[in-house]
This record gives structure tokens, C-alpha cells and sequence, in this order.
């Protein structure tokens, strides 16, 4: 009779408990609608990516396939799963913001960060990632995310004044 | 949907596809109706025998009244439902589906080895256009290295998850996912882990595009240019129907025969690869006879002529007795029947089949033939299920997906073994020593006694060591009795174990008592064959009592005869004891293998080597666990001047002047033999004796289990298995406390010593082995020389 044990997991008692936290906002059988938390409360632990270690940590714990997790660590692109900077800049490409002119958005962020959509700067201060869908806030397109924070109606010198303000 | 659950099943519904009248059962697919009257509804994600992704879309057709096109695999049938699968809007929806799966696609069917059997060419060819109106950039997709068994081209895939939902839901292993979306989504491992399902290559088949196909077959052959022929696989006792794809007569490839009571529509991969190893190098192509200057090519009526001669001389210089005939478990029933024959016409019942077993005390009493004492299908039926001495994931994988199926409809499925294995379904696994196998089941006994006011027979007592049944033994015992549904089941490894005689009475008891279904596995293809056919010693065909038994496996090589007939075996590995195998091969005078392959060591011990057909090449009839008879044709060719076993022996037994060799053909023996077998009911063991009780040699005890790609000569010579990680992987397993208790926890490689032999390996601290025991994997030529499959033995660091 196997008894789960998690001895040598990455997951150290202060995640485990973040995580329970998480699952217990979820019935039993439903454990598993954890995973995009728990992947959350690792990757933020983490300097801001997943290991593979750490994706298939969170399986174990939550008793899922490891597939299972890469499947959703690598659908979402609010998970990285290879080193990031320290700050992630999330430009919305999508349909209504395209309309609104994000691609010189993207193209003025690009030259002056000398990084492309998908890379980090060379000081690890900057990852600006790839092909972001509709973040929701269409109204105010064209739009970004900085580390969670909704900036909108972006003009280049708008996000020169975001950018430049991130140590 | 079978027509038994249609019967008993829920309230038909009427509709009309394409204004034909049908009956559906309520809250059917479409597409389920539709199948069942042959109508084509063209589909890539929906698979019978899978759950509904609907995500292909190529399946729309038209639904009265309905706004849009729906999906056939996943619209529910309702009263009155009027569908047409050809009208214009459903044609122009599936074009239209078409058009978008070949965007990606890169259209590369002339080097694609899916071509002419691609189910995407195939409806591009219905429903596609001629000319393509896609001129951006398609994607490409990186493959990655599934392993040995699977060749991958993902550029291909169309992304029907079919792979996925397979390994997911049957294999139960989730090792395909689909990685990233959108247009970038790709259905990969993510880590480059392989795919090491055992029952992997099915997702070849399902693969609808060339993005999965076989390693070992690709680019051998075109489909168009192949026959296919039925067959049986001779690798376990399930008896799963292939089909044998070949040009002129050489074996391409092989996949299922589909056959809902017995495999389903998958394969395990060793029957599905096995076959690979039919084309060794080793192949003996012509009849060998050992000379004064050594072994000479013969041709086939000078070396009949010297076996002829030989077994004469060991019979009137040496008397009948003096001669002993082993035969494989996986000969054909035919080529089993016969051997017995000549040796009883030679004056003899020393033949076997039972090669891998030890304890044959209780042979008189057992049924007309090993029995699984239920149906295959049965067993996913089953409410609990208490299996005895073995891996059936390894061992018979077809048995082993029959039981997850009862696990994942509610069924507990427990193990005793020495070893815990992993398995792809809840279990309960109980691990003792090999010896205390045999205690814990009379436990278990003994606590369904008390459970049921049940007397205990005599000998349970001394069975169970004085020891009491704790808490486990009572819980399975009241689980079983409550169960309505269960069985009791003795695998491989109970039917080699020393005191099989044991294990077997305790499940027989169990099973009474606990008004549970039991029975065993036969740990070879034909071995109930053997059985019915009279490869056994103490039985003629048909199940008559010998009068005068002959010595059985183990007894024909512990006391060395003078002559052996050997057919289709490797002694050293296929024999309990391969040490002493080879150690009576060697003494011997006459040595007559009729062999598939020439080994080093036949060339040592043997003096002639007749070359017989291999799996595919000969006909012939196995019987499975279930005691279902499958009759099977010759397909292949054989190779060099190699001939059907049936056929040797019949011109041997006519050399040799004995009585009724005069058969025309394979099916007349078999039929003899059915007729012989006409009265002959499966059973299991019913009464109870007492078991003689074997005290275990002190010291570390052995578990020669036998590893999967193994079991029987074709298999350990199929290339692709043997890369696999199950076949690579030797090592001696020690549980860790031994290993520390015996100062090898940082040892590399050991020496095992068994009754004066060794052999070393590498050491695998392995917590899933028994304290007290030493995994130490027989049937391999790395460790043949040990001997014995059970047993004491001592190790050291090396
Ligand atoms: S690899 Fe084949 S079976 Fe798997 S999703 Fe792609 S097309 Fe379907
Ligand atoms: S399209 Fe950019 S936020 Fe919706
Ligand atoms: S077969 Fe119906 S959606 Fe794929």
C-alpha cells in the first residue's frame, strides 16, 4: 500500500500551504481546479517561471498526470516555464488592440528595449512576452500589462515613462 | 454498442438519416446509428472505443431544424430526428472542415508511410479540393523521440487527440499531451519522456494521418502491396487475434484482429512487435547434423535418417525411459500433440510443457487444463479480484486492461506479490518473500472461515505457520465474500512459484468459500493446449490419465536422461532451472532440437538442429487462459528450408514406423484433437488435499519473475523491444534495509550466488521489492547461469 509521500519535494511547507489554501476553496473531488493557483503561488516563488521540477511537484501534490500540468503551464501565457527578468511586459496584440495601432506599440517597445516580442534585455530587467490575447480591456486599447497592472490608451511616450520606471 | 446492451438497454428512439428509418438507443450518438447501418459519416477524432472530444468537426451533417451543421459524434439522437448526411449543407460544411485540416498539413503523402492507408488522404480525396487556396506559410512541428516502438512526424498531426485520450483512458498512462494552443498547440510529452506504455503502439492505429506510425515497420512496405492473414498472438494465454500483414510471405507488420470477447481492438506491443524477431540473424536455415569434425549442413532426409538413428539407439541401448521431450509452452497444439505421440509411440511419457514451473505434486487432481476459471470478458465484471504471484501488466497485458476496466468501474483489485509493481489502476498490494506467499493466503483463507463458520480442512493450520489472520487478511477475506462478483486468480509468477501446489488449493478454498470464481493463468500461449493435446506426462490428449506417468519438466533434467527431444525452446532460459537445463543437455547422448534459431548453446549440447517454422510461418491452434481454441493459418514463408513443426514430426513418426502419422494437413490434427477433447468441460480445482508444505532454505530468496520481452524465443530476438526501457533495465533489486543491513547501499554491481552459481549485475536499490527477497530477472541470458527461478541465494559487492 502506497502512501504519498513528499519528502523530497521542491514544494517547501510555505507553498504547501498557499496551495491548501487554494484547494480548499475547491470540493475534493474538485482538487484538481487548483492547478492554475498552485502553479501561481510556485512560478511567484520561483523568480517568476516554472521548472519542470516545480510543474511536476505541483502534479504530485494535486494527484494529477504530470502531462496534465505541462498541458496547462504551457497553455496559459501567464506562465512561464524558462527564465524571465524581473518584470514581464504583456502587450496586447489581439484584434481591437491591433486596431488601435499596438503593432507600433510592440514595434517602439522592441527598439527600445534592442529585444524582440518573446526575449529578456540582456540585464534580466525586461521580458517582453510573445503574442498576447485579449486581455479584457479592448476600451482602452491599445493596451499592456505590467506585472499585473493594466496600462491603457499606451502612446510611445506613455510607455516610455512605464518602461523607465521599472528598476 | 453491443446488441445485448441494446436489448437490455434504455428506450429506443426513431430517426431517419439520409431517409432511412433507424432506431437509436435514447441518448445515443448520431454517429453511433449511423455506423451500425454502414452509413459513411467521415470522421478523424471520434473512435468507438474512446471518449468524445468532438473537436475535429469533420463529422457535421445536417440536423432538421437545426440553425447550423452538428456534429454526428456528439448529438445525441432524439425521437423524430431527421438527418442527412449528404445534403448540401452538410457536404459544404465538411468541404469546408477539410479545407481548414490540410491548411497545416504538409501534403507530403508520397513519402508519408501512412500513404494508401491514411484515413486524411482518403477523405481529402472525398472531401477536399483540388487545388489548394492556402498559400501562407504552414507551420512545422519538431519532433521529439518517442522511443524505439513509435516514429513520429507531428508536422502531420491534425490534432484529434486521439493518441492523447488513448494513453489517458485504456493505457492509463497520460504521457501524450497537448502542449501550448492555438496554432502553436502540439501534442507532445513536453520533457522528451517517450512513450513507454506497454500497450503503446495502438496509438499507431489510431493515428487517423501519418503523424504516428511504426518504427520498426516504416518504409518496408506500401499498404497496397501487402495481404493480410488472421493469426493468434503466441506470446501470453489471452490469444489476441492479429493480423499478419505481408508480401509474399515475409511478415511486414502486425496489427489487431479485432475480437470484442478477447482483445478488443488493441494489441499489446509485444504482440503487436514480437514478430520482428522471427527475421534474427540467427535463423538456422538449413538441418545440422555433429559430425566426428564437427556440426555439417545436411539436407532434410539425411538428418531424419540420424534422428531416426539416434533415438533408436537410445531406446534399445538405453530403454524408452532413457529419452525425455520438452516442448514450449507456445508450440501449436498440433506440433505439441504429436511430439506426444512419438514419444509415447517410442515408448515413453516423458514430455512437458510446463518448463517454467517447479511443483507438480498436485497434477493428478487438476482440471482437464489450466483454467482462468471465468470468461476474459468476465473479469472486467468483476466486483473484487484477488490476484496471487504476478505482473499481469507485464505478463498478459490484454488481462491486465480487462482489470483496470473493473477498477474504473468500482472493482478493488488486490496483489499479493514479493514485488510491488506499478501499476495503471488502484490497487492494494501485499508484499512478502516468495516463500510467505503461500502463509498469507492461507491468512486469508483462515479469516474467511471465520468470517463464514466455515471448517477449516486439514494441513491450513500448518499452512499458515501458527500466525493469525490480521487485520488485511480479514478485510480481503470480507471483501471477496461480499464481493457478488470476484475472482481469485493465480498469475505467472504463482504457477512457477515451489509451492504452486499450495497457492493453488488455497485460491480453490478461497474460492469456495467465498462463492468467488477462481482459476490461473497459464504463464505460455498454448500451455492449456499442452494440457488437451498430451504434452503433459500424466495425461494422453483429451485429458486421459498415463497409467504410468512420465517424468514432468523438472524431473526429465534433474535426473539427466540419456536422449532429449527439444522443440522450440531455449533451454537455459525457458526452463525453471536453466542451470541444470543446460548441465542435462550437455551429458546427454542424442540431443534433437527442432529450432526456430541456432544458439551457441545448442551448438554445445545438441547433435542435430532441425529447423522449424516460427510464429506466422506454420498453422496451427492455440487454446487461451479462457479455453477458447484459435485455429490460425501458415501465412509466412519459412525461412532457409525450414518446415512446420506438424509436418516434421509427421514424417517422423513415419520414419520411426509408428502407428496414424498419416495426416494430410495441420487442421486434421486438430480436429483429432477437438474430437479427443470433445467431452472435456473447463474447470477449476475443486477439492481440497493438503499440500505438502516446503520449508524455505534460509538465506535472501530469489524472484526470477520473468521480464516482458523475455518470455519466449521470438520475443527476446525482437530488435525494437529490446530497446525498450523493459528490456534494458537488468539489475538485481534489493530493498534498501537489506541493502544497508548487508553493506551495499553504495554498491554498483553485485555478485548473486544461487547452489554454487553466479553471475553478476548491477544492484538497483528497489523499495518495491520484499524485504528478505532479491529481485534477480530469469529468462535472459545475463542471468541463465544462476539456475533456478527461486531460492535461496547470497550476495556480495563486486
Ligand atoms: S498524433 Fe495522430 S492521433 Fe495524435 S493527435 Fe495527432 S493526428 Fe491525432
Ligand atoms: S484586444 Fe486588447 S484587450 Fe482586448
Ligand atoms: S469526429 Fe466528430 S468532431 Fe471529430
Amino acid at each position: 500500500m502506497s502512501i504519498e509521500e513528499h519528502a523530497d519535494t521542491p514544494l517547501k511547507p510555505g507553498l504547501r500551504a498557499e496551495i491548501d489554501a487554494w484547494v480548499a476553496k475547491f470540493p475534493p473531488e474538485g482538487k484538481r481546479s487548483a492547478v492554475i493557483p498552485a502553479l501561481h503561488v510556485v512560478q511567484n516563488a520561483n523568480g517568476g517561471y516554472l521548472t519542470e521540477e516545480l510543474m511536476r511537484a505541483v502534479a504530485d501534490y494535486l494527484e494529477l498526470p504530470h502531462t496534465a500540468v505541462y498541458e496547462v503551464a504551457t497553455f496559459y501565457t501567464m506562465f512561464d516555464t524558462a527564465p524571465v527578468g524581473r518584470h514581464k511586459v504583456n502587450i496586447c496584440t489581439n484584434i481591437s488592440c491591433m486596431l488601435m495601432g499596438s503593432d507600433a506599440i510592440v514595434e517602439h517597445c522592441e527598439k527600445r528595449l534592442g529585444i524582440r516580442l518573446g526575449e529578456t534585455t540582456p540585464d534580466r530587467r525586461i521580458t517582453l512576452k510573445v503574442e498576447e490575447e485579449c486581455l479584457a480591456a479592448c476600451v482602452g486599447g491599445p493596451m499592456m500589462v505590467v506585472d499585473g497592472h493594466y496600462y491603457t490608451q499606451l502612446t510611445p511616450e506613455k510607455v516610455d515613462e512605464i518602461l523607465d520606471n521599472l528598476e | 454498442m453491443s446488441e445485448k446492451a441494446e436489448a437490455t438497454g434504455p428506450a429506443l428512439v426513431t430517426i431517419e438519416v439520409d431517409g432511412v428509418e433507424m432506431q437509436a438507443p435514447k441518448g445515443s450518438m448520431i454517429i453511433e446509428a449511423t455506423d451500425r447501418h454502414g452509413i459513411d459519416v467521415p470522421r478523424f477524432c471520434y473512435h468507438r472505443k474512446l471518449s468524445i472530444a468532438a473537436n475535429c468537426r469533420m463529422c457535421l451533417v445536417d440536423v432538421e431544424k437545426a440553425p447550423k451543421p452538428l456534429p454526428a459524434c456528439s448529438t445525441p439522437v432524439t425521437d423524430g430526428m431527421k438527418v442527412s448526411t449528404r445534403s448540401e449543407r452538410a457536404l459544404k460544411a465538411q468541404k469546408g472542415v477539410m479545407e481548414f485540416l490540410l491548411i497545416n498539413h504538409p501534403l507530403d503523402c508520397p513519402i508519408c508511410d501512412q500513404g494508401g492507408e491514411c484515413e486524411l488522404q482518403d477523405l481529402a480525396l472525398g472531401y477536399g479540393r483540388g487545388v489548394s487556396r492556402f498559400s501562407e506559410r504552414k507551420r512545422v512541428v519538431k519532433d521529439e523521440n518517442l522511443g524505439p516502438l513509435i516514429a513520429s512526424e507531428m508536422t502531420r498531426c491534425i490534432h484529434c487527440t486521439r493518441c492523447v485520450r488513448f494513453l489517458e483512458e485504456v493505457a492509463g498512462t497520460r504521457e501524450l499531451g497537448g502542449m501550448y494552443r492555438g496554432e502553436h498547440l502540439e501534442i507532445s510529452t513536453y520533457v522528451g519522456h517517450g512513450v513507454h506504455s506497454e500497450m503503446s503502439g495502438n496509438i499507431i492505429d489510431l493515428c487517423p494521418v501519418g503523424a504516428l506510425t511504426s518504427r520498426p515497420y516504416r518504409f518496408t512496405a506500401r499498404a497496397w502491396e501487402m495481404l493480410s492473414h488472421p493469426s493468434v498472438s503466441p506470446h501470453d494465454s489471452v490469444g489476441s487475434n492479429l493480423e499478419i500483414h505481408h508480401v509474399r510471405g515475409s511478415i511486414k507488420r502486425v496489427v489487431p484482429g479485432e475480437n470484442d470477447s478477447v482483445n478488443e481492438c488493441w494489441l499489446a506491443d509485444r504482440d503487436r512487435f514480437g514478430y520482428q524477431g522471427v527475421y534474427s540473424d540467427d535463423r538456422l536455415a538449413r538441418p545440422m547434423i555433429r559430425g566426428e569434425s564437427g556440426w555439417e549442413e545436411t539436407d532434410w532426409e539425411l538428418a531424419l535418417e540420424e534422428v531416426v538413428r539416434q533415438l533408436r539407439g537410445v531406446v534399445d541401448g538405453h530403454g524408452a525411459d532413457a529419452l525425455g521431450a520438452l516442448v514450449a509452452g507456445n508450440a501449436t497444439l498440433e506440433e505439441q500433440y504429436l511430439l506426444g505421440r512419438l514419444a509415447r509411440g517410442l515408448g515413453t511419457a516423458n514430455i512437458d510443457s510446463r518448463l517454467r514451473q517447479a511443483d507438480f505434486s498436485d497434477q493428478d487432481r487438476r482440471p482437464p487444463f489450466p483454467w482462468l476459471g471465468l470468461a476474459l470478458e468476465d473479469l472486467e465484471r468483476q466486483k473484487a479480484v484477488l490476484f496471487v504471484g504476478g505482473n499481469p501488466r507485464a505478463d498478459q497485458p490484454i488481462i491486465n486492461h480487462r482489470l483496470r476496466k473493473a477498477v474504473k468501474a468500482g472493482a478493488r483489485v488486490s496483489y499479493i506479490n514479493p514485488q510491488r509493481h506499478e501499476f495503471n489502476y488502484r490497487t492494494d498490494q501485499h508484499v512478502v518473500v516468495p516463500s510467505a506467499m503461500v502463509r498469507e493466503l492461507a491468512l486469508i483463507a483462515a479469516a474467511l472461515l471465520d468470517l463464514t463458520g466455515g471448517e477449516a480442512p486439514g494441513g491450513l493450520d500448518t499452512l499458515r505457520d501458527g500466525a493469525k489472520p490480521g487485520e488485511t487478511h480479514k478485510a480481503l477475506a470480507k471483501e471477496l465474500r461480499d464481493a457478488g462478483r470476484g475472482a481469485v486468480l493465480l498469475g505467472s509468477l504463482a504457477e512457477c512459484h515451489p509451492q504452486a501446489s499450495a497457492l493453488r488449493a488455497l485460491a480453490a478454498l478461497i474460492g469456495k468459500h467465498a462463492d468467488v470464481a477462481h482459476g490461473v493463468i497459464p504463464e505460455a500461449a498454448n500451455l492449456a493446449g499442452a494440457w488437451l493435446a498430451g504434452a503433459v506426462p500424466h495425461r494422453q490428449a483429451g485429458g486421459i490419465p498415463e497409467k504410468i506417468p512420465g517424468l514432468d519438466a523438472r524431473d526429465m533434467l534433474e535426473q539427466p536422461r540419456k536422449g532429449y527431444l527439444l522443440l522450440g525452446l531455449e533451454p537455459e532460459l525457458d526452463c525453471a532451472d536453466g542451470a541444470a537445463a543446460m548441465a542435462a543437455l550437455r551429458q546427454a547422448e542424442t540431443v534433437i532440437c527442432m529450432t526456430p534459431f541456432v544458439t551457441g548453446s545448442m551448438l554445445d549440447y545438441a547433435t542435430v538442429l532441425l529447423p522449424v517454422a516460427a510464429f506466422g510461418e506454420t498453422s496451427g491452434t492455440f487454446v487461451s487462459a479462457e479455453g477458447r481454441w484459435q485455429a490460425f493459418p501458415g501465412v509466412a514463408q519459412p525461412v532457409g528450408e525450414a518446415r512446420p513443426g506438424w509436418r516434421l514430426l509427421r514424417v517422423l513418426g513415419n520414419l520411426l514406423e509408428l502407428d496414424g502419422f498419416d495426416y494430410n494437413a495441420c487442421d486434421e490434427i486438430g480436429a483429432e484433437v477437438e474430437r479427443l477433447c470433445e467431452s472435456v468441460q473447463p474447470a477449476a480445482v475443486s477439492e481440497w488435499r493438503v499440500p505438502p508444505v516446503v520449508r524455505p532454505e534460509k538465506g535472501m530468496q530469489r524472484i526470477g519473475a520473468v521480464p516482458m520481452y523475455a518470455v519466449d524465443s521470438v520475443v527476446r530476438r525482437a530488435a525494437a523491444l529490446q530497446q525498450t526501457p523493459q528490456a534494458t533495465d537488468i539489475s538485481v533489486g534489493l530493498h534498501p534495509s537489506d541493502a544497508a543491513a548487508l553493506n551495499l547501499a553504495d554498491a554498483e554491481w553485485v555478485e548473486v550466488r544461487l547452489r554454487g552459481n553466479s553471475v553478476r549485475l548491477p544492484l538497483r536499490i528497489d523499495d518495491s521489492v520484499a524485504k528478505g527477497a532479491v529481485s534477480v530477472p530469469s529468462g535472459l541470458r545475463e542471468t541463465a547461469a544462476l539456475g533456478p527461478m527461486f531460492g535461496a541465494l547470497s550476495l556480495k559487492r563486486a
